[in-house]
């Protein structure tokens, strides 16, 4: 079927598969000339470090996303995930930083292993499945916190948001770390292969004799510990365990970038290089903004024109 | 014919469409009855004039959310919806009555009507398409505010306020107003064309094109009639508050969403009811009255227990489709 | 329906609904080639053939779902254009589905009047009375049940009358019921017929689509058989010998010499006398009843059977894809825990299933991807996927099946579909199963790559694998087959090996009257 509208428009089914493979990164790459040619200060260490940090949670738990999205669900979830290991973290600073970063991602961990089963074993939809944790997950972080701000002086916790090792922030390393293990995970480990195929045909998946339960269980339990992960940096950066504030749409900020990054939505491949540079894009496209002064009214409208044409686009190509 | 076992199983299936149906009204009377005794102020009328003042705005809300659903659909812009249209409200008081209400309803329509058209036309998914408006109207919104700075007033003296601050017989304007729109939401759902359209589109959108069913119009329609309601919503909110508040409507579309479930209308589409959604608003704003009364306890309980009961309530929902496939 | 009006509708009245010459292509395939076909009022048409005969190609032409490259549809004598299927139906062409097109959880009212409920003066809903209407209605029908009630509620077989009686009251002209008969119990069956009689006495013309023969010739006035796109029998039922359909329907006319050679099968295999897998009283679901089959060691064990036998059912339920009330199935003597795919796969039972789109393929993932997946935990030390492993396994089989392909990491829906086929064959052999069922192996695939698929059945079976062969094609069957167990509508009927094994005798098996006749 290919073949007829491969003959019949080439250039355009060419154009389009080449826009969905490498539109994220010519996207970035213009974005970055166009800064470096018409920003003022924009080409500085100190820009690209901000620029960097800025993207790393989005990027930490748009990674997750990606993997729940291959399997052709979705994780409203991680926005509250952030906000219940952000609270979870002043309760057990005291027990030494490490301690407080395992509770809190196993908190995480038990997240998404209440969310995959749901949608797993009960087989209710993951937009749903996801939606009652989402909106339960945050109240639950508030109750843990007393809705309240908690200030955070631990200096070692503090390290990790804004910390350098090697003149890289510490922020920095743990996504690209990340990011680097997702990409194992999906190309080399038979779980990532197992994922894919999951997502692109469930039916044959089920027949060929893969464990599609868990490993529809699996990505959400990751989804939830990255998620996880990412509350524990916010909260470093900033100093402060606020559970009210922390991760707020975080789930459309990562969905953004999976979605911008070449994942389609229907499931069946995962692009991990393209998520880190959709939520690098995303946040280039804010700073570029700023720093023309246009607000951030303008950076949200932009955004929306961003996911619009980006599920354009998939849609073409997933079509044919 | 297969009288015995289509017997049974309806008996059955029958006792589990009254619980997923009036669950939720159960539920809400005897948290009300339990209210009640347990806390002396609870039945004081005026803590239930504004238990039902709270309830109307986002029942105006979850009104066009009900449809949405139904049909099998999701707007995930409303929350931005509302705000923007209190936004709108408050600049257009200035102009008049007619402005205040016109000019948001006109917007927002417009927002419901492009998602509509991006759904319906080109087959993108509600979800990401809705989700792309969110963003957008509360850029604009933003945009309209000098980013969140400016607060429009509504002049005290301005007609418009009576809206959202009269009373008739003690109770307040927008709970009669949101009755009214239950009422003919309730006549649109059930008692015409359309509204069967919509079940059919939720219930099989495949079988729908076959009978010949405006599919697509219907679903344009869908998605403006909830971006107006959700502008309305934010109309009466503006009239209420008297200014154009920007911070609010954030997470809405989750109430929301969790409001017409619990109020009996299936996620997947093809099934729900305008009262049963009118009882999910109620029961979460005794929720809400609840936990304001015992007062030691956190007010954050509020979403635990809405999260938790929107989780048993599709949790019910699953277990009978799946009984109902066996 | 009895001779003498069949011949007066016939010679009597012009045709209400008319193909001319109609031709549909797909890429790659000719599904309707030059079909000509007349439906005249009051006449119940049977149109038969296998899958991928172009009946429901056909059907989708009748009903503007597809439409013709060459040819013309006429409706009433006149040439039509059907651009959507709404345009056939407001010309009073109406279809039910086998999966009934309607809307489960509206009501069963709601249903009968969807887009035309009868409206107050106001312009409302006016449910009273269209309760009514739909319960005088439905009572034609046999159905007494609360029209209020959810559609779900009710069996299929209901399902299926409020779907015709729908298709009636909005003035249909045409029915076109496809395999209605499928998911009935025989008193559902009967009302339908009682329905048929009716419609057939106002003059409502029908299409049956339906493989069971006993039907055909009790509601049934003429026939017409497709087979590869063309029409190969048109013509009155009641004097064509079932066995003669049968045969054209299959394509192979009884006379003709099965030693033609038309296969690539070999000699019979030497078969070892114990069989290694035994599945016993398989029943479910009310599509299969008691069904046993065995299968030795070196033994290709032919399935034969029409569309809708449970011969697929049959495959799936072995492997644990199909729910099971009753039965069980032993490898070795043990039994395989029942509904655990992976544990049969481990046993080594591998299913090639019937749909390769649905059921096989993974189309974003490449050939090597493609032929690993079942067996990559074993090729995957500590999970870690080893390419230079599957590298090995992949040549291997790429090699020895002579797959197409760019390469190993060419997408596999960028292959043609005997390609595809020969993947799939090469993911279940990766796994080293003993015990192979294969699902309409050569279905839609080449000449040349079916030769290539029989051979290698043939060398797998001399190998000493068991396997069980489904086939449309007689042929096949008869040639691949050490033994042949026949069924109908899911049971088995007879079974044949050696000398016994031939056309005929296959043919009679699977056209032979039902004993306890509906």
């Amino acid at each position: 079927m290919s073949s007829a509208t491969l003959t019949k428009a080439p250039d355009r089914a060419k154009v389009t598969a080449w826009l969905q493979n490498y539109g994220v990164y010519l996207a970035v790459v213009v974005l970055l000339l166009f800064n470096i040619a018409f920003t003022e200060n924009f080409l500085s260490a100190a820009n690209f470090r901000t620029q960097l940090v800025q993207a790393a949670p989005v990027c930490i738990v748009a990674l997750g996303m990606a993997l729940v999205i291959g399997t052709e669900g979705i994780d409203l979830s991680v926005g509250s995930v952030m906000a219940i290991s952000a609270a979870l973290i002043p309760l057990y600073l005291g027990a030494g930083p490490l301690t407080a970063i395992i509770v809190a991602i196993i908190a995480g961990v038990v997240s998404g292993l209440f969310s995959g089963y749901l949608v797993a074993y009960l087989g209710i939809q993951p937009i749903i499945a996801t939606l009652a944790l989402l909106v339960g997950g945050r109240g639950l972080a508030l109750v843990i916190a007393h809705g309240q701000l908690v200030q955070v002086r631990n200096p070692e916790f503090l390290e990790l948001g804004t910390g350098d090792f090697l003149g890289v922030p510490v922020m920095v390393i743990v996504a690209g770390v990340l990011a680097v293990l997702a990409g194992l995970v999906v190309q080399r480990t038979t779980f990532g292969r197992h994922l894919v195929a999951v997502g692109g045909n469930r039916p044959a998946s089920t027949l060929a004799g893969l464990p599609v339960k868990r490993v529809l269980i699996s990505v959400y339990v990751i989804s939830g510990a990255l998620a996880a992960v990412a509350g524990v940096l916010a909260t470093s950066r900033l100093g402060a365990s606020d559970p009210s504030d922390v991760g707020l749409l975080m789930e459309l900020s990562a969905i953004t970038a999976v979605v911008v990054g070449g994942t389609p939505l229907t499931g069946g491949r995962v692009r991990v290089l393209g998520t880190v540079f959709g939520a690098l894009l995303m946040q280039l496209v804010q700073a570029t903004l700023i720093k023309h002064n246009l607000p951030d009214s303008t950076a949200q409208m932009v955004q929306a024109a961003i996911i619009v044409v980006a599920v354009y686009v998939a849609r073409e190509r997933s079509s044919r | 014919m297969t009288a015995t076992t289509s017997q049974t199983s309806a008996s059955g299936a029958a006792f589990a469409g009254v619980l997923q149906r009036q669950g939720a009204a159960v539920v809400l009377v005897l948290g009300i009855a339990a209210a009640w005794f347990a806390f002396p102020h609870f039945g004081t009328a005026d803590n239930l004039r504004s238990l039902v003042l709270q309830g109307s705005f986002l029942a105006v809300i979850a009104l066009g959310m009900t449809f949405v659903i139904i049909s099998g659909g999701i707007d995930l812009s409303v929350g931005s919806n509302y705000a923007l249209g209190g936004v709108l409200a408050a600049y257009g008081a200035q102009y008049g009555l007619v402005v205040a209400i016109l000019l948001p309803l006109a917007v927002c329509s417009l927002i419901g009507f492009v998602n509509g058209v991006l759904i319906a036309r080109t087959g993108m998914a509600p979800f990401i398409v809705t989700l792309a408006s969110l963003l957008f109207a509360r850029g604009l919104l933003l945009a309209l505010t000098s980013e969140g700075a400016t607060t429009y007033k509504v002049d005290p003296g301005s007609a418009f306020l009576w809206l959202g601050q009269g009373t008739i017989f003690g109770v307040g304007v927008p709970v009669y107003l949101t009755l009214i729109l239950f009422a003919l939401g309730g006549l649109l759902l059930r008692r015409t064309r359309f509204g069967q359209s919509v079940f059919a589109i939720g219930g099989a959108e495949q079988s729908a094109l076959l009978m010949g069913l405006p599919v697509a119009r219907t679903k344009i329609s869908l998605y403006t009639l909830s971006g107006a309601l959700a502008g309305f919503a934010g109309v009466l909110t503006a009239a209420y508050l008297q200014s154009g508040v920007t911070v609010i409507g954030v997470g809405t579309e989750l109430d929301t969403i969790s409001v017409v479930v619990i109020g009996g209308t299936l996620l997947t589409g093809g099934a729900g009811t305008i009262i049963g959604t009118l009882v999910g608003v109620l029961l979460r704003t005794l929720i809400q009255n609840v936990i304001n009364q015992i007062g030691t306890l956190d007010s954050n309980y509020q979403t635990v227990v809405s999260g938790a009961f929107l989780l048993v309530v599709v949790v019910i929902q699953r277990l009978l489709a799946r009984s109902r496939t066996r | 329906m009895t001779a003498a009006t069949e011949e007066d509708v016939a010679m009597t009245t012009a045709p209400v609904l008319e193909v001319a010459g109609v031709t549909k292509r797909f890429p790659g395939t000719l599904a309707l080639d030059d079909v000509s076909f007349a439906l005249r009022p009051g006449e119940v048409h049977a149109l038969v053939g296998e899958n991928g005969a172009g009946k429901s190609t056909l059907i989708k032409v009748l009903t503007g779902v597809y439409q013709p490259d060459e040819g013309e549809v006429r409706h009433l004598g006149e040439p039509v254009t059907f651009k959507r299927p709404i345009d056939a139906q407001r010309a009073g062409i109406s279809t039910i589905y086998q999966e009934v097109n309607l809307v489960p959880l509206m009501s069963i009212a709601g249903n009968v009047f969807l887009g035309r409920e009868p409206r107050t003066k106001a312009g409302l809903v006016d449910w009273s009375k269209m309760y009514a209407d739909a319960r005088e209605l439905l009572k034609g029908y046999g159905i007494d049940d609360d029209v209020k009630r959810p559609l779900h509620t009710l069996g299929v077989g209901a399902q299926q009358m409020v779907a015709l009686a729908r298709a009636v009251s909005t003035d249909a002209k045409v029915v076109i019921m496809d395999e209605p008969t499928s998911s009935l119990e025989p008193r559902e069956v009967e009302t339908l017929f009682e329905v048929l009689n009716r419609l057939h006495a106002e003059g409502i013309a029908i299409v049956y689509v339906s493989h069971r023969m006993d039907e055909l010739y009790r509601v049934c006035d003429s026939v017409t058989v497709l087979r590869d796109g063309r029409v190969v029998h048109s013509g009155p039922l009641a004097t064509l010998p079932r066995i003669e359909l049968v045969s054209k329907m299959l394509g192979r006319e009884i006379k003709q010499i099965r030693e033609e050679g038309v296969t690539a099968f070999g000699e019979e295999h030497d078969v070892e006398r114990e069989p290694l897998l035994k599945a016993e009283n398989l029943s479910g679901m009310r599509k299969l009843h008691d069904v046993s089959v065995s299968i030795r060691p070196g033994e290709v064990v032919g399935l034969a059977g029409l569309l809708g036998s449970g011969r697929s059912e049959t495959a799936r339920a072995i492997v644990g894809a199909f729910p099971l009330d009753g039965g069980s199935v032993l490898l070795a003597g043990k039994p395989l825990k029942k509904g655990k795919i992976a544990a049969a796969m481990r046993a080594g039972i591998a299913l090639l299933a019937e749909d390769r789109k649905t059921d096989g393929i993974i189309p974003n993932l490449s050939v090597r991807e493609n032929i690993v997946l079942a067996a990559l935990p074993t090729l995957s030390p500590f999970g870690l996927v080893s390419k230079a492993k599957q590298d090995k396994v992949v040549k291997i089989f790429m090699d020895r099946l002579r797959i197409k392909a760019a390469g190993p990491e060419q997408k596999v829906s960028e292959l043609s579909g005997g390609n595809q086929q020969k993947v799939l064959l090469a993911r279940w052999l990766a796994t080293g199963p003993k015990i192979l069922l294969l699902d309409e192996p050569t279905r839609g695939i080449d000449v040349g790559a079916k030769a290539e698929v029989q051979a290698l059945i043939d060398e797998l079976a001399q190998e000493g694998l068991g396997v069980l062969l489904i086939s449309s094609e007689l042929e096949e069957l008869i040639d691949g087959s050490d033994r042949v167990v026949v069924l109908r509508d899911g049971s088995v009927v007879g079974e044949l090996t050696g000398d016994r094994i031939t056309e005929e005798n296959v043919l009679t098996a699977i056209a032979a009257e039902a004993d306890n006749d509906v």
